[in-house]
C-alpha cells in the first residue's frame, strides 16, 4: 500500500515535467528536425534530403549572419562575466547581510519590465533625438545630434544589460559558499591579491562562471527583440534570419533547418568552450 | 631574543575594546598558549598577529623587527584556521605547494621541498589526494605541512582541534607537542579548552575580557593561580563563597554563605570582611577522619566513575562538592555520612568575581 503511495506520488511529482519536457522541447524539437529533412518538389510533394543544409551552407550570407551571432553572444559573455563577477562579488562577499537582500532586489528589478519595454527604453536614450544626444548638444559637448542606435556597439551594450542577471545570480550563489577563511589563508600564506584571485576565487567560483557563461551565451544567441530593435534591419542576427524564413518567406523546410544549426552550432561552441577552458559540465555544473 | 613580542597591544571597535594592553614575549622554539573563553579576544590577538586586524595601539615584533605596516602576506607567521581552510579545488600537494609558488621557488626546488614535509607529518606519497578524501586528523596534519614548509618564525594555531571528535582530539594533542618538537619552531595555540593549554604549552597565558590575567607555566597556573578568574578556569576547583571573618598571617577563616566556618589561604589583597571565594581542588581533599587540617561534614550524594579521575559528590548542606576518589577506591556508599577535609594552605581563597 504505502509502496504503490510513494510510487503514485513520484508519478504526480514527475508528470508536469515529463509533459513539459516532452510536449514543450523535445516533441517541437523533433518536429523542427523532421520538418528540415524535407525537400519541397511541388505543391504538397514532399522528399527527404539535405538539400535544406547544404542550402544553409551553400550561401555565404546564412553562415556569416550564423558565426557573427555566435561572436557577438562570446563577447556579450564575456562582457557580462567581467562586469558581473566584481558585483556578484560584493554582494556575496562584501557587502553587509542587510544590504545584501537589496542588492540583489535592485539586480531583478530590471526582470520585471518586459524586454521589449526595456529595448525601448534604450531607444528612448539613444535615439538621435533621445535623452543622450540632446543632453549633449545643450551642453555644447557636440555640435549636432547622434546616432547611437543601430550599430553593433548599442546590440552589444543591451544584450549585456539584458543578460548580466543571469550571469550574476549563479555567481552570488557560489561566491556564497566560500569561506571568508580560504581568502585569509591564501594572504597568510604570502599570496598577493592577485594571487588569491587567480588561484583561489576564480577556481571556487568555476561552477558558477561556467552555469553562468552557458546561460548568459545561449540567451544571448537566442534572443530577438533586443538586437532586432537596437541594432536595426543590419543587425543581422541569427534569429532575424530564421523568423525571415518562417514568417515573411513562409519556408518552414528552409526556417527549421537554420533552427536546427542555431541549436547544434551554439552547443558545439559550449562544448568547445569547456574544452579550452579545461572545465567540464561534471565538475562544475553538476558538483554538488 | 623573542621570535614573538607583543607590547601594549590594544584593540577597540567602536566602543567595545577586545584587547585591552596585551603584552607578551614568546622565546624562540617554545609552545605557547593563550587560554580564554569564548569572547574573551584571543582570536583577534590572533589576526591582529597575522596582519588581519591593525591594532590601535601598542606594537607587535616579529624576531625583533615591529610588522605593524607589513601586510599579511609579508608577515613570515603562518596560520593555522580554525577550519583549517585547505583550497578545497586543490589537492594535497597544490595546497602546500601554494605558499612555495607564491614565493615565486622554481618548480625543481617545490617538489622535494612538498615530498619532505609530507613526510615530516607521516603522510609520504599523498601528493595527488583531493583534499575530501582526507579523515580529520589527516586534514589537520596537510594545514599544518601547508604553514610549516614555508618554514615560519611563528606558527599561529586558532583553535584547530575544535572540530574533530574528543577521541581524535585527545591523540592530536599529543601529535600537535610532537610536531612542534620536531619542526622546532614556535607555536602560539590559542584555545578555550583548558587540556589542550595545559598538556601542550610550554607557557599558558590566560586570557580574560581582553586582557591576560596570568603567563606561566601550566603547572605554576595550575599550583599558584594569581586570581580567581584563574583559579576557576584552569582545572576543576570545587568554588564556595562566603566573607573573610580573619586573617592570621597565612591562614584566614571563612564564614561560608550556607553556614559553617572554614579555613584557607588568601592568595590576593582581601581583607577581613570581604566577599570572598574559596577554591578547591578535588585532588586536595580527603574523605574520612583524620588529623589535617579543616573540614565539613556531609552526606555521599552520589559516585562518578571514571577511572583514575572518579569522584565523590559529597552534599554538604546545600552545596555539592566534588572529591577525587581514584578508581573509587574509598569504599564509600550513596547516603553515607562523610567528612571532607584539606589543609589550610590547600584551600585559595580570592575576592569575589563580580560577575
Amino acid at each position: 500500500m504505502s509502496r504503490d503511495a510513494s510510487r503514485l506520488s513520484l508519478i504526480l511529482l514527475f508528470a508536469p515535467f515529463v509533459l513539459w519536457i516532452g510536449l514543450l522541447i523535445i516533441l517541437p524539437q523533433v518536429g523542427i528536425g523532421y520538418t528540415s529533412l524535407r525537400e519541397k518538389i511541388s505543391w504538397n510533394e514532399y522528399s527527404f534530403g539535405l538539400k535544406n543544409y547544404v542550402d544553409f551552407l551553400g550561401e555565404p550570407v546564412y553562415r556569416n549572419t550564423l558565426l557573427r551571432t555566435a561572436w557577438m553572444s562570446i563577447l556579450v559573455t564575456a562582457l557580462a562575466l567581467v562586469m558581473g563577477f566584481p558585483i556578484a562579488y560584493y554582494i556575496a562577499k562584501i557587502a553587509r547581510e542587510r544590504s545584501r537582500a537589496a542588492l540583489f532586489l535592485m539586480c531583478l528589478i530590471p526582470l520585471w519590465v518586459s524586454d521589449l519595454v526595456r529595448a525601448y527604453g534604450w531607444i528612448v536614450l539613444l535615439r538621435e533625438t533621445g535623452v543622450i544626444s540632446t543632453a549633449l548638444v545643450k551642453w555644447g559637448i557636440i555640435n549636432q545630434p547622434i546616432e547611437m542606435l543601430y550599430n553593433d556597439m548599442t546590440v552589444i551594450i543591451g544584450l549585456v544589460y539584458t543578460v548580466i542577471l543571469f550571469m550574476i545570480v549563479p555567481l552570488v550563489s557560489t561566491l556564497q559558499g566560500m569561506d571568508d577563511a580560504l581568502l585569509e589563508a591564501g594572504y597568510n600564506l604570502g599570496g598577493s591579491r592577485l594571487t588569491v584571485l587567480r588561484r583561489i576565487i576564480i577556481p571556487y567560483a568555476m561552477p558558477g562562471i561556467v552555469s553562468g557563461c552557458i546561460i548568459t551565451f545561449m540567451l544571448t544567441a537566442g534572443s530577438y527583440l533586443t538586437p532586432i530593435l537596437l541594432g536595426g534591419k543590419n543587425s543581422s542576427w541569427f534569429t532575424e534570419q530564421i523568423y525571415n524564413q518562417f514568417i515573411t518567406r513562409y519556408n518552414w523546410e528552409s526556417g527549421s533547418a537554420f533552427g536546427v544549426a542555431l541549436l547544434v552550432f551554439t552547443s558545439f561552441v559550449v562544448w568547445a568552450g569547456l574544452r579550452l577552458t579545461g572545465q567540464s559540465l561534471a565538475t562544475t555544473v553538476a558538483k554538488d | 631574543m623573542y621570535d614573538l613580542s607583543c607590547a601594549d597591544v590594544t584593540k577597540s571597535f567602536g566602543n567595545f575594546t577586545a584587547v585591552r594592553n596585551v603584552s607578551l614575549d614568546i622565546p624562540s622554539g617554545s609552545f605557547f598558549s593563550i587560554l580564554g573563553p569564548s569572547g574573551c579576544g584571543k582570536t583577534t590577538l590572533m589576526r591582529m598577529i597575522a596582519g588581519f586586524e591593525t591594532p590601535t595601539s601598542g606594537d607587535i615584533r616579529i624576531k625583533g623587527d615591529s610588522v605593524l605596516t607589513l601586510p599579511p602576506n609579508k608577515r613570515n607567521v603562518k596560520m593555522v584556521f580554525q577550519h583549517l581552510a585547505l583550497f578545497p579545488m586543490m589537492t594535497v600537494g597544490e595546497n602546500i605547494a601554494y605558499g612555495l609558488r607564491c614565493r615565486g621557488e622554481s618548480k625543481s626546488d617545490i617538489g622535494p621541498k612538498v615530498a619532505r614535509v609530507l613526510d615530516r607529518v607521516g603522510l609520504p606519497g599523498s601528493e595527488d589526494k583531493q583534499i575530501d578524501q582526507l579523515s580529520g586528523g589527516q586534514k589537520q596534519r596537510i594545514a599544518i605541512a601547508r604553514c610549516m614548509v614555508l618554514e615560519p618564525d611563528v606558527l599561529l594555531l586558532d583553535e584547530p582541534l575544535g572540530a574533530l571528535d574528543l577521541k581524535l582530539r585527545e591523540h592530536m594533542k599529543i601529535e600537535l607537542k610532537q610536531l612542534q618538537h620536531q619542526f622546532e619552531t614556535t607555536f602560539l595555540y590559542i584555545t578555550h579548552d583548558q587540556s589542550e593549554a595545559l598538556v601542550m604549552s610550554d607557557n599558558v597565558a590566560v586570557m580574560n575580557a581582553g586582557r591576560f590575567e596570568q603567563i606561566g607555566s601550566p603547572k605554576a597556573l595550575y599550583d599558584d593561580p594569581s586570581s580567581g578568574f584563574v583559579a576557576g578556569f584552569v582545572g576543576d576547583s570545587n568554588v564556595l563563597s562566603g566573607t573573610l571573618t580573619e586573617v592570621r598571617g597565612d591562614e584566614a577563616q571563612v564564614m561560608l554563605d550556607g553556614g559553617g566556618l572554614i579555613l584557607g589561604r588568601v592568595c590576593d589583597a582581601s581583607k577581613a570582611g570581604d566577599k570572598v571565594e574559596v577554591f578547591l581542588r578535588p585532588e586536595s581533599l580527603r574523605l574520612g577522619a583524620g588529623a589535617e587540617g579543616t573540614m565539613m561534614a556531609g552526606k555521599v550524594e552520589s559516585l562518578l566513575f571514571n577511572g583514575a579521575s572518579s569522584r565523590v559528590l559529597i552534599r554538604v548542606d546545600d552545596q555539592l562538592i566534588e572529591v577525587a576518589d581514584p578508581e573509587q577506591s574509598s569504599s564509600l556508599v550513596k547516603g553515607a555520612d562523610a567528612q571532607v577535609r584539606w589543609s589550610a594552605d590547600r584551600a585559595r581563597i580570592f575576592a569575589r568575581r563580580s560577575a
